[in-house]
């Protein structure tokens, strides 16, 4: 079917034109990159000494949670990027070619899976560099990081609906923050569950950031994994798919200004 | 519909909210002409392009672009346009060569042909030079141009162009001017919006002169002139004591009884052919002296102010307007 094979082309071209703003102005780079890095580097160092996780070094701990967090926040360039799109009226020549309706989103999305390899990369040097280590089978490890992208796609969808329906990008930007910061504190991200009030632990506990942090660390740290690996896919297959309809279908009736 | 309409629109219409942008438009453009929407800002002309390139669904009537039906058939629609719009609609990141090949990769042009188009349209819209430098360091025209460049990268058989030339200096807009009539030249279909009268009456064949959503007006450029009123000799006299002498002596000339506005003698001619020197003699026989004498010709500012009834001062205040509505 040549429908879809344009599709995949499309998506392609778009994808690669969203991925060389990175290169072409890197001042993105540094938010994905240096942001979730100063993270590290205060918890390890500022809060980690207060918290205790048992079974694990805090770092150990820690590294998962983060690298979870920075994925929920890799789509924010979708958002951004979309947003201005709209505003420069680059959506409505895209939506005047013989192009496929979704392609600017689809492509948008697969970017980001690059843009958060290069994040994922440059967490764990320096997860290890503060002493991270691994406890688990190579294979587990591949796992793990595909979990990692798997994830921040699903967020890629919920950033790119987010950018649609933002004014600008700045709006875009700090509805953003508020809707997923929150999200990823009251999670076993940075602490243990445990450690919270009963109501907090209840959210906590069925919180999908708590799910994917967990599977993590069964993955990357060997801990007992439960439902924890098949709950985060599902968790993120159903949030790109829920997103991924919401989004195609405000993109088909954007409209500038 | 005859093969040879490239673009035919009937009673299009097109609210938003509360408000009435397209309140049954017809226009009708044949191959290989220019259609010009003249009027004011907010006058629906940004809604009938986005109807007619796709983008927006209208609320009631129908339009065929390419033979192709809007609403039913836009996927095929899309593969014969090109627009333009209002905005530089190219991404900033990307060098101008990488923006024409993404747009010729979108038009899904066979292998090869982006990097062949993008090369040919970049020396043609002299941005050869600023091939490979990244679009944010264009200045406004070089990325108009390259924006229009982008429009034409699948050499459509219909042009969209919403506004080309807004905020342009003069010399980038004689260029583009030059760029649009040689696709004109080579057959290309073109709707041109403007709020520049020269530029409709340099660019188009026809001309639809559409406001509050509605065509209020339509012709050539000279039969609109003439339905605001045709050509007019203005005679100055040296005496205004000569005024009757010098309108009986015209009279038999003129279309209509000449009259004296502002000190100067308004005479209405059918044909303009030998005009000044019949007048001359005319009035050299009856003795009237003669300051000044010039054919005038209503412009397409006349028109449209009679048309939309903006005059130059904000209000008409005579009443004018709600006759017209």
């Amino acid at each position: 079917m040549s429908g879809l094979r344009d599709a995949v082309s499309d998506t392609l071209v778009l994808a690669k034109r969203s991925f060389l703003r990175i290169p072409r102005a890197p001042d993105l780079l540094l938010s994905f990159t240096v942001q979730p890095i100063m993270f590290v580097l205060l918890f390890a160092y500022v809060f980690g000494g207060a918290i205790t996780t048992p079974g694990y070094d805090y770092i150990d701990f820690l590294i998962p949670g983060i690298l979870v967090q920075t994925m929920s926040f890799g789509g924010f360039v979708t958002a951004l990027g979309l947003s201005e799109d709209l505003k420069k009226g680059l959506v409505d020549r895209f939506r005047s070619l013989p192009m496929s309706r979704a392609a600017v989103l689809t492509g948008r999305t697969l970017a980001d899976v690059g843009t958060n390899t290069i994040s994922i990369t440059v967490m764990l040097v320096v997860g290890v560099i503060v002493g991270f280590s691994f406890d688990a089978p190579l294979l587990h490890i591949v796992a793990g990081i595909l979990l990692l992208l798997l994830f921040g796609y699903a967020f890629s969808w919920v950033f790119a609906f987010i950018g649609l329906t933002s004014s600008s990008p700045e709006a875009a930007q700090s509805l953003g923050f508020i809707v997923i910061f929150p999200l990823t504190f009251v999670s076993s991200a940075f602490v243990p569950v445990e450690s919270m009030p009963a109501a907090l632990r209840d959210f906590a506990e069925v919180n999908p950031f708590t799910i994917t942090v967990d599977a993590m660390r069964a993955l990357f740290l060997g801990a007992p994994a439960g439902n924890y690996v098949w709950g985060a896919v599902a968790w993120s297959l159903g949030i790109a798919a829920f997103f991924a309809v919401l989004a195609v279908s405000k993109y088909k009736r954007a409209v500038v200004r | 519909m005859s093969a040879d309409v490239a673009i035919e629109a009937e009673g299009l219409r097109k609210s938003y909210k509360d408000v009435l942008a397209l309140d049954g438009i017809d226009l009708r453009v044949p191959a290989g002409t220019v259609l010009g929407l003249l009027g004011p800002n907010g006058a629906g002309k940004t809604t009938a392009v986005r109807i007619l390139t796709t983008l927006l669904p209208p609320d009631g009537g129908s339009a065929r672009v390419a033979g192709l039906d809007v609403s039913r058939q836009a996927a095929q629609l899309r593969t014969k346009i090109g627009l333009a719009g209002q905005y530089a609609a190219v991404d900033e990141n990307l060098t101008g060569a990488e923006n024409l090949e993404m747009v010729g990769r979108l038009y899904h042009l066979p292998k090869g042909e982006p990097r062949a188009r993008a090369a040919e349209l970049l020396e043609r819209f002299d941005l050869a030079d600023a091939a490979d430098r990244l679009v944010r360091t264009y200045s406004g025209g070089m990325r108009r141009r390259l924006d229009l460049a982008a429009a034409l990268v699948a050499q459509p058989p219909v042009l969209f162009l919403d506004e080309p030339t807004t905020g342009l200096d003069p010399r980038s807009r004689i260029g583009l001017w030059e760029t649009i009539e040689g696709r004109v030249a080579a057959g290309t279909t073109v709707l041109l919006t403007t709020q520049y009268l020269d530029e409709a009456d340099r660019l188009a064949d026809r001309i639809s002169v559409i406001d509050h959503g509605r065509v209020i007006a339509e012709g050539s450029s000279d039969e609109l002139k003439d339905q605001v009123g045709g050509e007019r000799l203005d005679v100055t006299l040296e005496s205004e004591a000569d005024t009757e002498a010098a309108i009986a002596a015209l009279e038999p000339l003129a279309a209509e009884r000449p009259a004296l506005v502002d000190g100067v003698l308004r005479v209405p001619v059918r044909q303009r052919r030998g005009m000044i020197a019949e007048a001359v003699r005319r009035l050299g026989e009856a003795g009237v002296g003669i300051d000044d004498v010039a054919m005038r010709r209503p412009t397409l500012d006349d028109v449209f102010l009679t048309l939309t009834g903006r005059a130059a001062e904000p209000q008409g205040g005579d009443g004018e307007e709600g006759e017209e509505r």
